[in-house]
């Protein structure tokens, strides 16, 4: 038997080493973008593991809207990271800061 | 340990394992087919919480196409190795030290003294439930405005893509074809008929042995 506990434990480790990932990372918008796709998966886990435990199907119905926006989130992000390497031949997070954020 | 629980723990593992390669190799393709491992593992955990659909929609949607989207940009960028290659920066004690503390606040409220065995029943399943069915019917019925959003979402995903990504190029440097212009041509236009003499003149010749 697995405990309610064990998925929800999962999903923390998992949220946490992809937060972990935003923070240290500063080379690569890719990645970055990997980051956010872990976390979202993080969230997923736990909306499933409580669909499944409360026996309400009403979680998995929300995890696939949030694969439908994550998919597009996807796509238009590397749109944004095509156009900004077009525009300045290199995707190094340092080199991206002229909104002085 | 059960059989289930041992294969619960196994995935578990390798994805947490999975994703902490994937932010920590420098080369971007290796990271995208970390996330790959990480995506099917976690799709087999689903798999055992019983969420059957969601857990082959991650599989054929994440690993089959936006993992493809990741490394086709990847490959399109041609990325500079080297300076990845510099590792990680000044925030690196910072960002382990928040990422541990959010990791021990979720703890805290989701771990085993909340959440459970004793406080948390599993349900008993009956096997002749279709999941695919059980999601399919809330979906198109009580979630169908949503439904038809997340359809119209899509839509306007396509679009921000592609206008994003279009090159613009000027008439000047590409050379299109005006099918028009092509059609309404007159011998006039591209042919001209010059009057010369059949012999060069005396003036000229010297001229250009000047030259």
């Amino acid at each position: 038997m697995i405990a309610l506990s064990d998925y929800l434990v999962f999903g923390a480790i998992l949220f946490m080493v992809s937060m972990a990932g935003i923070f240290l990372n500063r080379k690569n918008v890719i990645v970055l973008l990997m980051s956010i796709e872990l976390l979202l998966l993080a969230v997923n886990t736990n909306f499933i593991a409580f669909s499944h435990y409360l026996n309400d199907v009403t979680g998995q119905i929300f995890v696939f809207f949030i694969l439908t926006v994550a998919a597009a989130e996807a796509a238009i992000g590397l749109a944004i990271i095509v156009l900004v390497f077009r525009n300045r031949k290199s995707i190094n997070v340092d080199d991206l800061g002229s909104l002085k954020g | 340990m059960t059989f289930e629980q041992f294969i619960f723990y196994i995935l578990a593992t390798m994805a947490a394992l999975s994703g902490l390669m994937v932010i920590s190799v420098k080369n971007p393709v290796k990271a995208a087919l970390w996330l790959v491992l990480t995506f099917v593992s976690t799709a087999g955990i689903w798999l055992i919480a019983q969420a059957e659909f969601l857990g082959l929609v991650l599989i054929l949607v994440y690993v089959g196409a936006v993992m493809v989207l990741f490394l086709f940009v990847v490959m399109m960028l041609d990325i500079n190795v080297a300076t990845i290659k510099e590792g990680f920066t000044r925030y690196y004690p910072l960002g382990v030290l928040t990422a541990l503390a959010i990791f021990a606040l979720i703890y805290l409220v989701v771990g085993p003294n909340r959440f459970g065995l004793e406080q948390v029943v599993p349900p008993v399943m009956d096997g002749n439930v279709s999941n695919t069915l059980s999601i399919a019917v809330p979906l198109y019925t009580t979630h169908v405005y949503a439904f038809i959003l997340a359809a119209v979402l899509l839509l306007v995903g396509i679009v921000a893509a592609i206008t994003l990504t279009l090159r613009r190029r000027s008439p000047e440097t590409v050379l299109y074809q005006n099918i028009d212009k092509q059609v309404k041509v007159r011998a006039a236009d591209r042919f001209r008929m010059v009057k010369m003499d059949a012999v060069k003149k005396e003036a000229d010749i010297n001229e250009e042995e000047k030259d």
